[in-house]
């Protein structure tokens, strides 16, 4: 771990880097979603093959990857909870469950859409899919388990313990194309010998995946913010109640 | 301008595929705004509260 990143588990320098760095966050995610939906969807080429329904790429591709950094992200940070105690950790991870479950969906519900004309299927219970469709249970348990407890410190020991074994699913999901036989197809962006997609297609997929990202992280910190409000607030009136009597 | 609502014949591809990412995420931002707006309201009022009775 970077002493940087080290440095943020402390609640108020993680307020003050989060002041600064949502302004920044917010414009790249408008401006890098912005553009890059316009470039997808008007000015970038139509597939030779797959015709016009090639733009659904520029939403479901980047969405998909947001869905596994996010859980990513999730399972560091719930490692941390568990094995230092860093409180904030524990708390960013509970912050960023619901948002990992919107990419997922993002990504399911698209990708049926565009599976439909392509492959003349809603839906395959085909390896890509159903680990795609296990990742989104995992962050409904996740927060289910969560929410389970009065003592909200035990739930999320619980739900960080969940996060931690999930995180088997990620190999899974990026490997399932390769591993068995899938209508979904392999990798054409993050595979050996680079990308295999043009260039007229690879600039605004790059572009919005960019606005993706700023936009995980723009949301991350208003949560993490809003989860670390209502978690001293309930701190305070613990102490409250137990000083006034 | 109707060959690019068209999408070649997949408008029912391409435009509810951008129609629901993008609600998805506009739903998100705001649900966690007005949330994050009122649990720092509830905090801060606590925090006065607390603050008067420990010194009035």
């Amino acid at each position: 771990m970077t002493p940087s990143f080290h440095r943020l588990a402390n609640p108020a320098r993680f307020q003050k880097f989060a002041r600064r760095a949502l302004p920044w966050s917010w414009a790249v995610a408008v401006l890098g979603l912005g553009s890059g939906f316009v470039w997808g969807l008007a000015l970038s080429p139509a597939d030779y093959q797959q015709g016009d329904t090639v733009r659904v790429m520029y939403v479901h591709v980047p969405a998909a990857w947001m869905a596994m950094a996010c859980y990513a992200l999730m399972a560091v940070l719930s490692a941390c909870f568990l094995v230092w105690k860093h409180q904030l950790a524990g708390i960013a991870a509970l912050a960023a469950a619901p948002v990992g479950a919107c990419f997922t969906a993002i990504a399911l519900i698209t990708g049926s859409l565009w599976g439909k004309p392509t492959w003349g299927t809603w839906w395959v219970w085909d390896a890509r899919l159903t680990s795609v469709l296990v990742l989104f249970f995992l962050y409904l348990g996740y927060l289910a388990l969560a929410g389970a407890f009065d003592d909200r410190s035990r739930g999320l020991r619980a739900a960080s313990l969940l996060a931690l074994v999930g995180i088997i699913n990620l190999p899974i999901i990026k490997f399932s194309v390769d591993w068995w036989n899938t209508l979904h197809q392999p990798a054409s962006i993050l595979r050996a010998g680079g990308p295999s997609i043009h260039s007229s297609m690879l600039w605004p997929l790059m572009i919005t995946t960019l606005g993706f990202a700023a936009f995980l992280v723009a949301i991350l910190l208003v949560r993490t913010r809003s989860e670390l409000a209502l978690w001293r607030a309930e701190a305070l009136m613990r102490r409250h109640t137990r000083d006034v009597p | 301008m109707t060959a690019f609502f068209d999408m070649g014949g997949h408008a029912a591809t391409v435009w509810p595929a951008y129609g629901v990412t993008i609600a998805i995420l506009v739903v998100l931002v705001v649900v966690s705004l007005r949330s994050s707006r009122r649990r720092h309201r509830d905090l801060e009022r606590l925090e006065r509260e607390t603050q008067e009775e420990r010194s009035p």
